[in-house]
């Protein structure tokens, strides 16, 4: 690995954001022939380093250097220029656009006559070797694709070659909505690019996939790199270390006694077959698994539609709901903050009711929640007044958590809310989910990890819209759900 | 499984492709039942000489359509359209009759403010609308300078193109058809206007992918005052002398011309079609309302009703994608 030549090398990047430092002095190379795993808390400056090293963040002080030459004024255009491509957190699809089009943004050389066809056949061709099988077309629009269909485009765009050469593929969070199946395929497409020649940086909070792809791995902490060498030489529990995280811990719940409270809800999944439904009773943790987008949202949100009714007239569908219900949405940008508020009125506006005085608002209110909160499930900000935008990704999903739990609601519902979210955070999570369950709080929680299934009560896999099975606490395993989710309907 | 997947996505994308399919005709079906209501009540409008009269109207209302569409298109909204299209009719009534040269240089001039109030709006992060509002006034003061009461005189030559009589087909529909091909080709099919496009569906991710947004908002403001310019030149072309409230009703009616051919306001999510035919909709239905014996009065409310009913129609077809 040494003897092979650096592609791009970074030497004591410093960035800050008002009184935030965000890196402090990195120094990174990356070298042909490699996959890097970047690891890292929330907030450790992962992605800060990757916007720089595509250009599109200045830093305050870096030396850049790309195949040995020194490169001043590195920015996007250069970046590009020299073959560095990212596919960002937060999806960079123009939604209006087909396939195709999102495909001519990346690349100036399709121009002219017949650019249409060619950016199409570009794609295409790339789709179908990174995801053999993934029926999409260069024409379909992307805002009528579903999330994990879109993060495959984005993915498959980032190693389209036209006229520019392409060194390094930048991936952060490159699975948060892809299912287990095309997670695989991609991961196997990273390795066959490697031995090609190519270089890549993983960013993953599923230490899994950072184990079973990378050569090497980098581990951040609070803007610097902290431990970096060969994959082979860290395991799980060192990695969790490093990262000066909560100690890894085998999810060791004890075995509460199955529930007897009362049904908070009862549904049944519109196109179920058999008499299957999905109960869950006050102060339990309900697990909804299988492939991602098998229904398991959808489900979700006719829970909340039926708690939206006015009692009495909530037995239409199939769906019987007792208590109020509030929602941890898994699009946290599209379908969770408010970009324009600040944390505080982001996790207030859950409660209005109870934060109201008179006819008006009371800020203090607002504030003495927001403050309560911060500290239960440590939010890291010097105030809880600024914008929710100043927060990075993990903080903001505390502060839509916080919102959720901070209000009256009996039932909480997540669908799949720890996407991209680091395992300090994930843990502050899980330990207070079960703490509201024993508090007599329902959950119902979507989710495509399977570690998170073992806080469940209770698990219901998905599979083409309806329930495939449903399994006790003590029968859950990595085989079962995979199982359930990929057997043929019978 | 793999197969499974495959079918579902077909059959979404199908599905995907019909509630497309309905949601393009919607501009031209309501238009076709203008021009049928009309033929109803009057079989003898709907001829060559008919459809002239209509819509003779209707070629610089498509224009400036097509002008806010393009601001539209990344996401901001032109106020200013209705004022702007009154002072270039001043000015082309005057100037470019008398001082043609000169006159050129002030609707070059008038097209360079409107790209550099994009820049302004751009740099400055300053929300269109109350810019744009602000320029409404601003053009609206500067044509009474140009005209301080209604006179004027529309150059020969424009007079003639406008009143130029094409074989079988009407010339408002010709040019029309011009302006709304001109316009898909320019914006839908060529590979910068999909840059342009992308600036108003994600302008995140056009600007990382290495593209300036200043230009692309420069050039899409810079187009609007272009089709201002044509719009104001045509209309002064129809009416043959000017006055500085000539167009101030074209904003809106604009805008609603936009939204009726299947624009929305964000998104980047235009149809230059549909915008012409949605500004041939509006013109036709005041001609409607007179056939109905209705009250000029309540043209403009006719207008609006149009605008709910289709709004209303294009809604249901969504919400039935959703549930379906």
């Amino acid at each position: 690995m040494s003897q092979s030549p650096v592609v791009i090398q970074v030497e004591g990047v410093a960035k800050s954001f008002g009184a935030v430092r965000a890196l402090d002095g990195v120094d990174l190379a990356i070298a042909t022939h490699e996959c890097v795993g970047l690891i890292g808390h929330n907030g450790a400056g992962k992605s800060t380093l990757m916007h720089v090293l595509a250009g599109t963040l200045t830093p305050d002080r870096a030396a850049i250097q790309v195949n040995g030459d020194a490169q001043p004024g590195y920015g996007i255009e250069l970046a590009h220029k020299l073959g560095i491509r990212c596919v960002f957190q937060e999806l960079s699809l123009c939604p209006n656009l087909t396939v195709a089009e999102n495909a001519r943004i990346l690349h100036s050389a399709l121009r002219g006559f017949g650019w249409r066809r060619r950016a199409g056949a570009l794609i295409k061709a790339k789709l179908d070797e990174v995801f053999p099988g993934h029926g999409l077309s260069a024409d379909a629009v992307v805002s009528d694709l579903a999330i994990g269909q879109r993060q495959m485009i984005e993915i498959a765009r980032a190693f389209t070659v036209t006229s520019e050469p392409l060194r390094l593929v930048i991936l952060d969070e490159p699975t948060s909505s892809l299912d287990g199946h095309t997670a695989a395929q991609l991961f196997a497409f990273i390795r066959r690019s490697v031995e090609a020649g190519l270089s890549c940086i993983l960013i993953s909070h599923l230490l899994g996939e950072i184990l079973g792809t990378s050569d090497r791995v980098v581990v951040m902490r609070d803007g610097r790199v902290v431990t970096s060498g060969p994959t082979a030489s860290f395991d799980r529990n060192k990695l969790v270390a490093a990262m000066g995280g909560a100690e890894a811990h085998a999810a060791a719940i004890t075995a509460a006694a199955p529930s007897t409270g009362p049904v908070r809800v009862r549904i049944r999944p519109k196109r179920q077959p058999d008499g299957r439904e999905l109960v869950a009773r006050e102060g339990e943790v309900i697990g909804l698994a299988g492939l991602a987008g098998h229904g398991q949202t959808d489900l979700l949100l006719a829970v909340f539609d039926a708690a939206g009714r006015k009692s009495g007239q909530r037995k239409s569908g199939q769906a019987e709901v007792t208590e109020p219900v509030a929602l941890v949405a898994g699009d946290r940008q599209s379908d969770g903050v408010f970009p324009l508020w600040s944390i505080a009125e982001n996790i207030g506006v859950g409660s209005l009711k109870n934060l109201r005085r008179g006819l008006l608002i009371s800020e203090a209110a607002e504030d003495e929640l927001a403050a309560q909160w911060q500290k239960r499930i440590n939010i890291r900000t010097p105030d809880m007044r600024h914008s929710i935008l100043s927060l990075s990704g993990g903080n903001q999903q505390k502060a839509l958590f916080a919102r959720a739990l901070g209000s009256d609601a009996r039932i909480v519902l997540m669908d799949d809310p720890m996407r991209g979210v680091d395992i300090g955070t994930k843990l502050d999570v899980y330990d207070l989910v079960r703490g509201e369950a024993r508090a007599g709080r329902t959950f119902l929680w979507y989710t495509t990890e399977m570690d998170e299934l073992s806080y469940c009560d209770r698990v219901y896999v998905f599979r083409n819209g309806v329930i495939a099975a449903d399994l006790m606490r003590s029968e859950v395993s990595e085989d079962s759900v995979i199982g359930a989710s990929f057997a043929e309907v019978g | 499984m793999q197969a499974q997947v495959a079918r579902t996505s077909i059959g979404i994308s199908r599905l995907h492709d019909g509630r497309r399919l309905l949601r393009a005709v919607l501009p031209a079906l309501s238009l076709a039942l203008i021009i049928l209501a009309i033929w109803a009540l009057n079989p003898r409008a709907i001829s060559y000489f008919g459809l002239t009269l209509m819509l003779s109207l209707a070629v610089p209302v498509a224009l400036a359509t097509v002008g806010q569409m393009m601001v539209m298109a990344v996401n901001d909204l032109d106020l200013s359209i209705g004022s702007f299209v009154g002072l270039v009719g001043c000015v082309t009534a005057t100037w470019l009759r008398d001082e043609p040269v000169i006159g050129v240089l002030i609707l070059v001039g008038l097209v360079l403010a409107y790209m550099l109030v994009g820049a302004l709006i751009h740099l400055r992060n300053l929300p269109s609308i109350v810019v744009t509002l602000g320029m409404f006034f601003v053009w609206q003061g500067l044509a009474i300078l140009v005209l301080p009461k209604p006179g004027g005189h529309a150059p020969d030559w424009l007079h003639g193109l406008m009143a130029v009589k094409t074989p079988w087909v009407p010339f408002p529909i010709v040019a029309a058809l011009v302006i709304g091909i001109v316009a898909y080709v320019g914006l839908m099919r060529t590979s910068y206007g999909v840059i342009l496009r992308g600036a108003g569906g994600n302008p995140v991710a056009v600007s990382r992918a290495g593209w300036s947004l200043l230009r692309g908002k420069m050039i899409m403001f810079g187009l609007a005052g272009f089709c201002g310019v044509l719009a104001g030149m045509a209309l002064i072309g129809l009416t043959t002398s000017a006055d500085a409230n000539l167009a101030n009703g074209y904003t809106l009616l604009s805008i609603a011309g936009v939204i009726l051919g299947g624009g929305e306001f964000v998104g980047g999510r235009v149809s230059p079609i549909g915008a012409v035919i949605g500004a041939l909709t509006l013109t036709l239905a005041g001609s409607l309302l007179n056939f109905m014996h209705i009250s000029p009065d309540w043209q403009v409310a006719g207008q609006g009703a149009i605008l709910i009913v289709v709004l209303a129609a294009r809604t249901l077809i969504n919400r039935a994608g959703v549930s379906a």
